[in-house]
């Protein structure tokens, strides 16, 4: 044994104060989380054995989309570019108004503590309003298609990527900051370099995590009538129209993992 | 010598943090081109004497006149003014590490930009004089041939360096170097301490930095100040500090005769 361990040994043994017992709380904990889901499970209506029991019936369904329909395939294609292109834009549009709110949001930015507040609030509405809320909206006020979708992407988006934005420039180290403003900047120079350097390398990740979030949203987007594939979707599916559906679905997928693989690309070369 | 006119004047200087008091009734007078190495234990109120002629706090009592002028009370565009002729060195250099060299050295430059230049500077674009007035900055402290580095692959003393050619191309009258070796070894700590009295030569610029170690004031510093407990209780030329100026500045305790010690002596054959 060595001479360490043997000298260790040799004195009294002590005892470790008490340790605080955790399985009571536990077990609550548990027991609790259990009567949630079960009341949960009640209200959805949770009937796992119908799924067994109408599986012929769901087969027969599906059968449909086994034969995917190229009838129409160039509108569809056509569509899925609409879409792309009201992803593209809308966030663009979200980053323009994740800027300025994500800068005013963010605690060591915000000029005032009013302002702060003001635009934490601003992001939380746009978060808490659902893209979908936002296209029902806007297709109110400039009309059915793409733009009244890209519209809708754009604002709650942007509230998403603000308070990103936001939280990024709250974690940057204040003695970059520190070092332009002792220079005597003005605060819009003290930004450009103190803070954006900083930041922009999370930022653009954000951008593209969410360009391809928003891809995946634009193509359902057209249900409310927001353009885009989104209403070929709804319009083959709701009409039985089991063969066209299958193709609109295939192409969706087609495109989300394309731009999932460029956006992939993208954020490889750059950060 | 040439009689020279006082650059700082500091009449009663008091600062308090809640009930602790940092700085108590100092006054001094520092001349134009003086080299001043402020001195003392940790806490004894160094770092807030620095903060306080910087503004980077505001004294609680007492003036400082910089030039002629009351910077005790400036705030707003009179203080980025202040800022903007008054150089600033930082323990942890305070750089933006993502910048290159160049860029960083240009941000010196920012508050004296005009017209239309103050906003191409928000795309990092300077006028040529501008640009020029960098490339001699950072050639004075023998880092041209890094300018389209980042920052972020120097080493620790090569980055002070850059902190300096920023300092210099702000054109200050005013240097302060709170700390600017206590992040280096020896070698790189000598080296920049050369540059920055080598920045100052010639010029008439004052420089004002607080040293950690006893050996950097007597080797680089016209005169040192020596602080304890808020107090200055030394004021003279760096051959004055004997052994009964050490014992007031420092105190009796391992610790202060370890400042004390030479450093380790083959280091300085580098500057």
């Amino acid at each position: 044994m060595s001479r360490v361990l043997a000298d260790l040994l040799s004195r009294p043994a002590p005892a470790p104060p008490p340790r605080q017992s955790v399985t009571a709380r536990g077990l609550v904990a548990a027991a609790a989380l259990a009567v949630v889901f079960a009341w949960a499970g009640r209200v959805v209506e949770l009937r796992p054995l119908e799924l067994i029991r109408d599986a012929g019936n769901i087969a027969t369904f599906l059968r449909g989309y086994l034969h995917p329909s190229f009838a129409h395939v160039g509108e569809y294609g056509w569509q899925c570019v609409v879409t792309v292109c009201i992803a593209l834009w809308g966030t663009a549009l979200a980053i323009a108004v994740a800027v300025p709110l994500g800068l005013l949001g963010a605690r060591n930015l915000a000029p005032h503590p009013l302002i702060y507040h003001a635009a934490r609030r601003a992001m939380d509405l746009l978060r808490a309003v659902n893209e979908f809320v936002f296209a029902l909206m806007f297709v109110t006020a400039v009309g059915l298609g793409p733009f009244a979708g890209m519209l809708a992407l754009g604002v709650h988006t942007g509230g998403v990527l603000g308070k990103l934005l936001s939280e990024t420039i709250e974690s940057i180290d204040p003695g970059q900051v520190e070092g332009v403003a002792g220079t005597g900047a003005t605060r819009l120079h003290v930004i450009a370099f103190g803070v954006v350097p900083q930041v922009t390398p999370n930022f653009l990740s954000y951008v593209l995590l969410r360009f391809e979030s928003d891809i995946r949203s634009a193509s359902v987007i057209g249900m409310v009538g927001g353009g885009g594939i989104g209403f070929y979707l709804w319009d083959t599916i709701r009409s039985f129209n089991d063969r066209e559906a299958a193709t609109v679905i295939l192409l969706i997928v087609a495109m989300v993992m394309c731009i999932d693989v460029v956006s992939a690309r993208i954020r490889r070369a750059t950060i | 010598m040439i009689a020279r006119a006082p650059a700082v004047v500091v009449e009663s200087l008091s600062k308090a943090y809640g009930a602790t008091r940092a700085l108590e009734r100092v006054s001094l007078t520092i001349l134009a081109g003086q080299f001043v190495a402020v001195i003392g234990r940790s806490g004894a109120g160094k770092t807030t004497l620095l903060r306080c002629l910087s503004r980077a706090a505001t004294p609680t009592e007492g003036a400082i006149r910089v030039e002629g002028r009351d910077i005790a009370t400036l705030g707003g565009r009179a203080l980025r003014r202040y800022r903007a002729r008054t150089g600033m060195i930082y323990q942890q250099f305070n750089l933006v590490r993502r910048l290159t060299v160049m860029d960083n050295v240009l941000i010196g430059r920012l508050p004296h930009t005009a017209g239309v230049w103050r906003w191409a500077a928000l795309a990092r674009c300077f006028a040529p004089r501008d640009r020029d007035i960098a490339a001699r900055a950072l050639d004075h402290v023998g880092l041209l041939d890094r300018a389209w580095q980042r920052v972020d692959t120097l080493s620790g003393g090569q980055q002070q360096r850059v902190a300096i050619a920023r300092a210099l191309a702000q054109g200050p009258e005013l240097i302060l170097a709170d700390e600017p070796v206590a992040s280096l070894d020896v070698a790189n700590g000598a080296a920049v301490m050369e540059a920055l009295r080598h920045g100052a030569a010639g010029a008439g610029l004052t420089v004002i930095a607080t040293l950690h170690h006893v050996e950097y004031a007597r080797r680089f510093a016209d005169r040192v100040l020596g602080l304890a407990e808020g107090r200055l209780v030394f004021d003279g030329a760096p051959a004055a500090l004997d052994a009964a100026a050490h014992l007031r500045i420092f105190g009796d305790s391992a610790a202060a005769r370890a400042v004390r010690e030479p450093l380790a002596t083959a280091e300085w054959a580098t500057a």
